[in-house]
């Protein structure tokens, strides 16, 4: 285990940093990095090289090539540079490619070399020409700052929200600074320039001159600056070849150390590792490698090749044409493991397996010295640990060997750290596969989270292997496996080449029913790329009309969204098309698609009663539907209309309509009111009083009592009131009056076709017994025992009753017998009913 | 007394559940809008909200003054103004009238609109056109089932009758369908669903595609409902126009049970004010009569104020320990049992004197008569008389349908009531609540009176034009198919009940409630395919035996029966008495409790 620890180099008393090499390039590259725009995405994202940017202007004819590589160089993509020339690259958060151009234009590619989209970062820059460029990630997302020809600075904190800001002038400055950098505070970004000896920070209100804390004297420019990954520290190189490293906010002074070289570094990058004590900055020259922190020494490289440090959160990754390394921190467990002469309970284990696994006593031996000191746990999980950052496989597995061999002597080890662990790695390795090209560490992929690996996944169009990683991880399917498909399906509608139905056919046999896919949003995407038929065809197998209706009335295809929407039941969504088409259609067009569509038909109805009553009256129109054109004009002859001429005009149009319905009869009642209106109209003329808006019945009863009986009956006759119905309506309408004469008389005026039992009754209500009498004797026989019940003869009543013999009528009068008076009444019903029984 | 429930009756599911979860929505949406406001209801939502929610829990969340949505300018002062309405183009002209009202005055103020049960677009669309979609926020409050008592929910929507009977709108569908789900997330799915009619089949369909959006959770539990029946009001119309008898149904066709709570006037609570009065199974005398020929109720009563004088009596011979047990403990009982017998005993006296008045018994008679289909002429006659009667239009009008759809035949008279009732008869007719007579039947005494109102050739026209729209009514042959009309041997006993005819005097057993008992005696549709081609609807059934096997054998004896168009008490007391009789439970879900009446109203025109 000796020569395990040989690239270990010691930076002062406590730390060791190590390098490693993760792949060896594939890209072949032709020109030297220096001859290149370089830019690489962290988290082992790929690499983009823009050969001949403009800058060298060696021959206008060449035209630049951007490249783009996965972090092991294989080619992504290339393409020929027709756009202006470019200042600056950077991967954004979501890893597209930046192009900053001289112009302030920011063009934005996918992964693929594929252009997505673009945007301007303001017209001072377009007029003022970018100097220098810098791409930075926030909590936000990506941001771009702009360093424009007249000095200013203008910064954007996330491109995916653009919100431009000019950043405050810094006075007297005369020329470009040194060096400058973005630092994000607070959740605010800022920029940190040097001009000479001096520090400026710019905020979006002020600019401040600002001094580091301990600085050495004698500085007069300050060369290179660079902030940490996470935006905590700081460190300057200055013109004397001394290095300042502090905190970003300028308050506090971690270390200093002064490396006599004073040639502007080519790089300077931070190395160090989530919550670690240690801060060390790598400064790169041409030739030469250097890690400094808090030590007398610094641990020195040589670089052969020239070569392109990119800052990671827990290391730094070095490329060159031919090689791929990583500088880190050896981390905790791994020291305490492998450190010369360890006895940590960790290296014991370790050792103790080994010796099992040579058959040797030993083994028991080291294990018991753990035991005694109760530190197997200890040690098992400083075995898991350390195995996660190993980055080769036989290490991993030699320490995971060694942590499953302590456990089999540990009662109660909680397993699901050791299984996690086996399942990271695996994961971690099958990316970090050369053809995969993702050299992810276990800190960088617990901090990116397995969805966003997924996700750049996908983005590679890796699709087969983001499966099997959630089939293997066993995701739930909403998270995993069906998104991806998804995904993969909004891939697949891209494929140009492709008919449209092999397309739909091939998602549809992929995809099938899994659940949380969403073929609306295939389909979108199919839309999005012009193939409207095949977003049609995706939209058939989507479950959810509320998603089909949208994309539909998107793509002009308002019917087909029509018959969806009703299909749906969902009345709203009707609604939502309904308003659609009428804004589209002209108004004959979209009357037509109603008509055919029962059930919308009836729903814009509805609103139209409600809204607007014009268009209902031609949606009738329009259907011939003179039925329902007549009650509509009926409702308007009472509800809208004022003027007794314009309800009349009213009505005749309804009737007319009702005759063109061929509904005699309902044009018959309306003629009828007609008429009646216009008679009312005279009788309030002429009579005074209210009559309109009366119904027949009420008219005629009104005139009545106002003792008109000569046009009450003229009423009666024009408008063949049925003599039933005439004779009710008198009767109630005198008695009322109480105009007991004129009853009578009009009681003896012919037969009565009702018959005198409503007299009789009709008198009773009002109370008057004497003249119910009256009538009483004149009812009919078969209901003369009622009548004289009702005013009261029970006497008379029984004697009628037992001279019908009718049983019926015995009972009757028999139930309203009451005790004391009618005894002898109901006594001579009895005899009646026992004689009508010998019988 | 009457009928006990079998001691093997299934235990129904406790729905108060669905109350609280309405509160606890409400309160949410009310605590949105943070501080002191105003709250605007609208009238039909007063009476379920304060089943929900009463005034001091909406005090307790800020809720300062309380006003209803009317036609009137509101006199708020309040700087927050929250909306509780029904989703209707009406409500959003009078909240976009406070608003712009405010808007011209400089005024401005926070404005929420909570809709109940759901919100529609058509709603935001007025908003929109007038101006103030950015001024109010909007929300909804899913609250569409009301328990009205154990084994009643209804979600009181009476605009679902004419909305989609007449108007054929099918938005309420949705808010169906939604109920459904909670129902079914709530107490398990349910195995086994039958339905008639195309509104219940659009509603399952819709419920069906949101179980399936939705899947998982609600699949692991085990169905506390076996049952699920779905029908449409239209396929039995004359069910709900016959009068009622039974004690429920009377109390609501003569004093209007509204959202299950009555309110008895002066003349029954023979004091001077009128009283509001909960009626449901907590209230003990009320329970035990409710079901009750009403011919029955009063002699019950009378017996139960003898028992009551008895226990009051009990405490003569006691010594003092006794009598304090007895008024610690039983008194109040006693009491408050006196005060509702006091309180029934009113109504049922009340009842008398109205239904005396009207001469019921005629009334009765002659429907009866209808139903069996005899004597045609004298019902006629005496349909007739009552129009010239003037009686009540409503009245009027249910009669005729009811000869209409029994009879086939038609009685117009419009004279009598105004031009705004052609509207009505076209309502009735395209609602399928009138029918026209087919051209070759029979000339009754109607249509010759038909004749006389206009000429002999227009009549024969107004024939000839509807009866190629109208549906036609298959009621005789259905009647006889089903059996509704029992043949009596003797006297019917009302005391002792043989079927569910006794809710209608003996004379007729509910053309729905049948449809349920033959559907659940088979457990499908077969053999009723006669009688499903006379109604002219389509069926449906489906069993999810996974489901069906899960189920416990006491769970497969309770019924969830789902009412779209309004149920009425008649049809609820009759399967409460099959429910008896063969040791199931029902469940009544419906749109909104119906009666004949109410039926009559949806469909007139009224002038403005």
């Amino acid at each position: 285990m000796d020569c395990y620890t040989a690239n270990w180099n010691p930076l002062g008393d406590s730390a060791f940093y190590r390098k490693y090499e993760l792949y060896s390039m594939d890209w072949d590259l032709k020109e030297e990095l220096r001859d290149c725009l370089v830019a690489a995405a962290p988290y082992g994202g790929p690499i983009a090289l823009l050969r001949n940017p403009w800058r060298k202007e060696k021959a206008a004819s060449v035209r630049p090539v951007l490249d783009i590589y996965s972090a092991s160089g294989m080619p992504l993509a290339s393409l020929l540079w027709k756009s202006g020339p470019v200042v600056s690259l950077g991967w954004s958060a979501e890893e597209e490619l930046l192009c900053v151009q001289e112009d302030g234009a920011v063009l934005v590619y996918g992964l693929h070399g594929d252009f997505r989209r673009h945007f301007s970062m303001g017209n001072e820059v377009l007029q003022n020409r970018v100097l220098d460029a810098r791409i930075f990630h926030t909590e936000f997302g990506s941001g771009v700052a702009i360093l424009t020809g007249a000095h200013r600075f203008t910064l954007s904190a996330n491109v995916g929200d653009l919100k431009l800001r000019r950043m405050p002038e810094v006075p007297g400055l005369q020329s470009a600074p040194s060096c400058w950098t973005t630092l994000c505070q607070d959740r605010v970004a800022h920029i940190l320039l040097a001009v000479g000896p001096d520090l400026y920070l710019l905020d979006h209100a002020a600019c401040s001159a600002v001094t580091p804390p301990g600085l050495a004297p004698g500085v007069s420019s300050f060369l290179q600056m660079a902030v940490s990954f996470t935006y905590r520290h700081l460190a300057l190189f200055t013109d004397t070849g001394y290095i300042w490293m502090g905190t970003a906010s300028l308050k506090e002074k971690l270390c200093e150390f002064n490396c006599n070289i004073r040639a502007p570094p080519k790089q300077m990058v931070w190395c160090s590792r989530p919550r670690s004590k240690e801060r060390a900055v790598v400064v790169a020259w041409e030739r030469r490698l250097m890690v400094v922190g808090d030590a007398p020494e610094s641990i020195q490289f040589v670089l052969d090749e020239d070569s392109y440090l990119v800052p990671e959160l827990d290391g730094v990754r070095i490329f060159s044409r031919s090689t791929h390394e990583f500088l880190h921190e050896v981390p905790a467990a791994s020291e305490e493991i492998f450190k010369i002469a360890s006895m940590a309970p960790g290296a014991l284990l370790l050792e103790a397996q080994k010796e099992y696994e040579k058959e040797s006593q030993k083994a028991d031996e080291y294990l018991r010295e753990i035991q005694e000191l109760g530190q197997l746990t200890q040690a098992v999980q400083q075995c898991i640990e350390a195995a996660g950052h190993e980055h080769q496989p036989d290490m991993q597995k030699s320490l995971l060997r060694a942590a499953s061999f302590g456990k089999c002597f540990l009662d109660r080890f909680p397993p699901d750290s050791f299984v996690c662990m086996c399942q990271d790695l695996r994961v971690l390795n099958a990316v970090r596969d050369y053809h995969i090209g993702i050299p992810l560490t276990y800190s960088q992929y617990k901090q990116l989270t397995i969805q966003v690996l997924l996700d750049r996944l996908v983005l590679r169009r890796l699709y087969p292997l983001a499966i099997q990683i959630c089939e293997y991880l066993r995701l739930p399917e909403v998270q995993g496996v069906s998104r991806i498909l998804a995904h993969w399906a909004c891939y697949k509608v891209q494929q140009k080449d492709v008919s449209d139905e092999d397309v739909a056919r091939a998602i549809n046999q992929k995809l099938g029913d899994t659940p949380g896919v969403s073929y609306s949003d295939i389909a979108a995407r199919a839309y999005g790329c012009g193939r409207t038929e095949l977003a049609i065809k995706l939209l058939e197998y989507e479950p959810r009309s509320g998603e089909q209706v949208p994309l539909l009335l998107k793509m002009k295809r308002s019917k087909l969204a029509l018959s969806k929407a009703i299909e749906s039941g969902d009345t709203d969504l009707v609604f939502t098309v309904l308003l659609h088409l009428k804004n589209e259609l002209n108004r004959g067009d979209f009357f037509m698609t109603l008509r055919n569509q029962p059930m919308a038909l009836s729903l814009y109805r509805q609103f139209c009663k409600h809204q607007e009553l014009e268009t209902l009256k031609d949606l009738y129109n329009q259907d011939d539907n003179h039925q329902e054109l007549g009650s509509f004009h009926i409702r308007a002859s009472y509800a809208t209309e004022e003027r007794i001429e314009g309800r009349v005009a009213a009505l005749q149009t309804a009737a007319d309509a009702f005759y063109k319905a061929k509904n005699e009869f309902a044009a018959k009642a309306t003629e009828d009111q007609m008429r009646l209106l216009r008679l009312q109209r005279r009788l309030e003329d002429e009579l005074g009083g209210q009559f309109l808006d009366l119904s027949l019945h009420d008219t005629v009863t009104t005139l009545i009592l106002g003792g008109h009986n000569k046009r009450a009956e003229q009423l009666a006759r024009d408008f063949r009131i049925p003599d039933k119905r005439l004779w009710w309506l008198k009767l109630t309408a005198l008695a009322d009056l109480e105009d007991w004469e004129e009853l009578e008389k009009f009681s003896k005026s012919k037969k009565s076709p009702i018959g005198y039992l409503p007299f009789v009754e009709i008198c009773m209500k009002q109370h008057n017994k004497y003249e119910a009498k009256k009538y009483a004797s004149r009812v009919g026989p078969e209901q003369k025992v009622k009548a004289l019940l009702l005013v009261g003869d029970v006497a008379q009543a029984a004697d009628v009753a037992i001279e019908h013999r009718n049983e019926a009528e015995l009972s009757l009068v028999l139930s309203h017998c009451t005790g004391a008076t009618d005894g002898a009444t109901a006594d001579k019903i009895q005899r009646a009913r026992a004689q009508a029984q010998k019988k | 007394m009457a009928f006990p429930h079998r001691p093997d009756a299934p235990e129904l599911p406790d729905f108060s559940m669905l109350k609280r979860l309405a509160r606890d929505q409400l309160i949410y949406l009310l605590e949105q809008l943070p501080g002191k406001k105003d709250l605007f209801i609208e009238a039909d939502l007063m009476s379920p909200l304060d089943r929900i929610a009463n005034v001091s829990i909406l005090k307790q969340h800020e809720v300062d003054k309380l006003y209803k949505v009317e036609n009137k300018p509101a006199l708020s002062s309040s700087e927050q103004l929250c909306f509780l309405v029904r989703p209707r183009i009406k409500n959003m002209r009078y909240i976009a009238n406070l608003v712009n009202a405010d808007k011209l005055a400089g005024r401005t103020r926070k404005y929420k609109v909570i809709f109940s049960p759901q919100k529609f677009y058509a709603c935001e669309m007025v908003l929109e056109e007038e101006g103030i979609y950015g001024d109010v926020s909007c929300d909804e409050w899913a609250f569409s089932l009301l328990p009205l008592d154990v084994d009643l929910l209804s979600m009181e929507l009476p605009e679902f009758f004419r909305d989609y009977f007449l108007e054929g709108d099918q938005r309420w569908i949705n808010t169906v369908a939604q109920a459904l789900h909670l129902l079914s997330t709530l107490y398990g799915s349910f195995p086994n669903c039958y339905g008639i009619g195309r509104c219940a089949k659009m509603s399952y369909e819709l419920w069906r595609k949101l179980e399936e959006e939705e899947d998982g959770e609600t699949k692991g539990r085990r169905p506390e409902i076996g049952h699920i029946f779905l029908l449409d009001r239209d396929m039995d119309f004359v069910t709900a126009l016959c009068s009622q008898v039974v004690y429920e149904g009377l109390v609501d066709d003569t004093f209007r049970i509204k959202c299950g709570s009555v309110d008895f006037g002066p003349e029954v609570t023979s004091s001077d004010k009128s009283l509001k009065v909960l009626l449901n199974a907590e209230d003990k005398v009320f329970n035990e009569i409710r079901n009750e020929h009403f011919s029955n109720v009063f002699g019950f009563l009378s017996q139960k104020a003898r028992n009551l004088q008895a226990q009051y009596d009990r405490r003569r011979g006691m010594d003092i320990k006794q009598m304090k047990n007895f008024v610690s403990q039983e008194l109040k009982g006693l009491k408050q049992e006196h005060r509702l017998l006091s309180l029934h005993i009113g109504a049922c006296e009340s009842i008398m004197k109205k239904k005396t008045k009207q001469d019921f018994q005629e009334l009765i008679k002659t429907e009866h008569a209808l139903l069996e289909g005899f004597n045609i002429r004298e019902s006629t006659s005496y349909i007739e008389e009552h129009i010239d009667r003037q009686v009540s239009p409503i009245e009027s009008l249910r009669l005729m349908c009811l000869l209409s759809i029994t009879e086939n035949a038609e009685l117009p008279s419009l004279q009598s009531y105004g031009p705004e009732h052609l509207l009505t008869f076209s309502n009735l007719r395209r609602a399928g609540l009138l029918t026209e007579q087919a051209p070759g039947d029979t000339l009754t005494a109607v249509e010759s009176k038909v004749s006389k109102l206009v000429t002999d050739k227009a009549a024969g026209k107004i024939t000839d034009a509807f009866s190629s729209l109208a549906k036609r009514s298959n009621f005789r042959a259905i009647s006889k198919k089903l059996n509704l009309i029992p043949r009596v041997d003797g006297e019917y006993d009302l005391k002792v009940p043989r079927d569910m005819a006794y809710v209608f005097s003996g004379a007729y057993v509910p053309l729905s409630c049948r449809i349920i008992e033959q559907v659940l005696e088979r457990r499908s549709w077969q053999g009723l395919d006669e009688v499903v081609r006379l109604l002219n609807c389509s069926e449906f059934a489906f069993t999810d035996m996974t489901k069906d096997d899960r189920a416990s054998s006491e769970s497969l004896r309770l019924i969830l029966v789902v009412f779209l168009g309004g149920c009425t008490f008649s049809e609820i007391s009759a399967l409460r008495f099959l429910g008896r009789e063969k040791g199931y439970r029902f469940i009544f879900l419906t749109t909104a409790v119906t009666n004949s009446a109410r039926l009559m109203e949806a469909m007139s025109e009224v002038k403005a």
